[in-house]
């Protein structure tokens, strides 16, 4: 096999040097930015190179982030699932474990990566977008060690859902401005960060969150999350001796999803599954699954699936968790839908609800409700499969920021 | 490509000796019937060239008087087809005065953009400015545009420097609207003199009218900036008009048409300023 065929073969050589997933992702931004996409490219190109920046990147993972993060067996998950089949199945659970990192979520990873960046451009302002405040706080602490300046834009409903973060980021000394522009959420949040980084453009880095955006922040903020499945590679190998036979992630804009599943596309015995946040249900159109009930469109610099009306305009999604609620999704996942090469499936608040509580009864881990959303799906999935099948599924953040919100939700007065 | 209405107005604005004055409203704000009602008065107050904005719920280039605007017109049930109506009856008036619908892409993308065009030009549209479509997707829109004789207006910005100047004038047309601030509509005050500079280091990479916006608010601006381009562009300042008409529910007044067409008469008056020395 010639290594022309390998390329034309793989799903990870993606993308092209236009920005493109197949015909998803690209450059679509207003020309005032058009200039500095370029700069950060060519800035990104030049330290993937730099042996020096990858020392100083995978230092702060080891010693600041706490990487690696552990692969986990999950016994008694296991064993509930094995309880629930029919046909004598249920997999082996595992955990890839990154709600273990500092900050408690798998954002670390990518605000690190971007901040080592900035500094290497010379920029003194850190700007970012924020739902659930994961993102944000992952970036506060960032601005914090590296003495940078932290604007953090944050919609006006989601400001009021998760104060805990809001405070943590003003102790780590970053400003977070409140968006009422538009409904007031993520979406809005990330067209206020891209209306500060057009008029700040000299100074301002835009450390976005997740694998969406003009290029080169799919691929950049992938990049940085694919430590999650170079880790995961080598330590199942550890565990069990061979690769996993099924991956499972939950997916809002899909940074951690495609952090996990990307080192693994081309393993064709690996079967992979993204989840949606279906919200109340797809059908009842208030959900988050913009793969399952959106289509193709252009915002926010790319093109991908996005929840839209018939005329185009950006409908609200909706979710239970904060961090799914985007009605946009990375381009690579879009681009790998239509391939075929992963499964994009949904489930529902009460179904995440439900899964929340399970782990927490038996594995006595608090999941965010983020990757609640992929153990509920691997609650359906994990019965239907023999018992010596190989599932490792995402635990991308823990539930402390959540427990509240659930109370609520399960009617319990704290 | 073929003359537009928009080649034929700069060009006579270039024999008269002044600068065009180009006037922005939102389609549909904050109703159809009142937005075609000012569209239409718009020429006899004193407007060269229209620019229609096209709502989006997700305006990223713009500051907070536009965004509202948009939401207005969604908010009135504005769609496409609308945008498009209004222009075939304001045609049915005035076959002369350019219109340029101004907006975002994913509208046009899901519309799907091959019927936009033919819809847009049949309406009588004659030129487009697409604010997240800069030179790299030249094929989406910009250069199928062209061959159907619709201008396609590229933004040039303070960050666009020498290297990258020639991109963007490549496949653009009718005029080249340059964004007189590093920022979003409406918002911070340009500076005449870095904006002539500006202007001028462009012309000399072009034969294309250079008209300047962003961020132009009173007659001295107008005045000012029009003494070293082709045309000014004021938009923010005639929107928060209309929105400071409306009564206490957001709804059209009598005054929401007057106040709007008061203020570009008044603006307006600074492109004349040249011809009086």
């Amino acid at each position: 096999m010639s290594s022309n065929e390998t390329i034309l073969n793989s799903f990870r050589s993606g993308p092209d040097e236009e920005g493109a997933f197949g015909h998803f992702g690209g450059r679509f931004v207003a020309e005032t930015l058009m200039p500095l996409i370029l700069e950060l490219e060519e800035a990104y190109e030049t330290a993937k190179k730099d042996e020096e920046y990858a020392f100083e990147l995978n230092d702060l993972a080891k010693h600041y982030a706490g990487r690696p993060s552990p692969l986990y067996f999950a016994p008694r998950l296991t064993e509930h699932f094995a309880n629930l089949s029919t046909v004598g199945g249920g997999a082996k659970i595992y955990f890839k474990r990154d709600e273990l990192n500092h900050t408690g979520s798998h954002k670390i990873n990518n605000t690190l990566g971007q901040i080592l960046l900035a500094r290497r451009m010379g920029k003194k302002r850190i700007i970012a977008e924020t739902g659930a405040g994961q993102h944000g706080v992952a970036t506060a602490t960032v601005a914090a060690r590296f003495n940078m300046e932290c604007v953090v834009y944050m919609g006006a409903t989601d400001i009021e859902r998760q104060a805990p973060n809001v405070f943590r980021m003003k102790l780590l000394g970053a400003t977070v401005i409140p968006v009422t522009a538009g409904t007031g959420t993520l979406k809005d949040a990330m067209n206020e960060a891209l209306r500060d980084w057009v008029a700040n453009v000299d100074n301002t880095f835009y450390l976005i969150g997740t694998a969406a955006g003009p290029h080169p922040y799919p691929a950049m903020v992938r990049d940085f999350q694919s430590v999650i499945g170079n880790e995961v590679r080598e330590q199942i190998m550890e565990a069990e001796g061979r690769l996993p036979d099924s991956l499972v992630a939950c997916i809002g804009g899909g940074s951690n999803a495609i952090g996990l599943f990307h080192p693994f596309l081309d393993d064709k015995g690996v079967e992979i599954y993204g989840v949606e946040a279906a919200g109340k249900g797809v059908e009842t159109g208030e959900h988050a699954a913009s793969l399952n009930g959106g289509k193709p469109g252009v915002l926010h610099g790319n093109r991908t699936y996005l929840l839209q009306d018939d005329e185009g305009q950006i409908t609200d999604a909706y979710s239970i968790s904060a961090g799914l609620d985007y009605p946009g999704i990375g381009p690579e996942h879009s681009w790998l839908k239509e391939q075929g090469r992963v499964n994009y499936v949904a489930v529902t608040d009460n179904e995440a609800l439900d899964a929340f509580q399970l782990c927490t009864k038996l594995e006595g881990i608090i999941p965010a409700l983020e990757p609640a959303h992929a153990l509920a799906f691997v609650e359906k999935l994990a019965p239907t499969l023999p018992k010596d099948h190989l599932l490792v599924m995402n635990m991308c953040g823990r539930g402390d920021k959540d427990v509240f919100a659930v109370a609520g939700y399960l009617g319990v007065e704290l | 490509m073929i003359e537009t209405r928009i080649d034929r107005r700069f060009a006579a604005l270039k024999n008269e000796g002044r600068a065009a004055f180009v006037s922005f409203i939102t389609a549909g704000d904050p109703d159809l019937q009142t937005s075609l009602q000012l569209m239409k008065k718009l020429p006899e107050a004193g407007t060269d060239v229209i620019e229609l904005g096209m709502p989006f719920s997700d305006p990223m280039a713009d500051g907070p008087a536009i965004q509202l605007s948009s939401q207005r017109a969604l908010n009135a049930g504005h769609t496409m087809a609308k945008t498009l109506e209004m222009v075939r009856e304001f045609r049915k008036g005035d076959n002369e005065t350019p219109i340029i619908l101004m907006g975002y892409y994913n509208p046009i993308y899901v519309y799907p953009a091959d019927k936009f065009l033919a819809d847009a030009l049949a309406a009588g549209v004659d030129g487009l400015i697409i604010v997240d479509l800069p030179p790299e997707t030249d094929t989406e829109l910009c250069l199928p545009a062209r061959d159907v004789g619709i201008n396609f207006i590229r933004l040039a910005t303070p960050t666009t420097d020498e290297k990258r100047l020639p991109a963007v004038l490549k496949n653009a047309s009718g005029f080249l609207y340059y964004v007189s601030i590093a920022g979003i509509t409406g918002t911070a005050t340009p500076d005449p003199h870095v904006v002539h500079k500006a202007v001028a280091a462009i012309k000399q990479s072009t034969d294309m009218p250079v008209a300047v916006g962003f961020g132009v608010k009173t007659r001295q601006q107008v005045s000012d900036i029009a003494r070293g381009a082709d045309g000014v562009v004021v938009g923010s300042a005639i929107v928060s008009m209309i929105a400071d008409s409306l009564d206490g529910k957001g709804a059209a007044t009598s005054e929401t048409v007057e106040r709007p067409l008061a203020l570009v008469k008044e603006l307006s008056g600074g492109v004349f300023d040249i011809l009086e020395g």
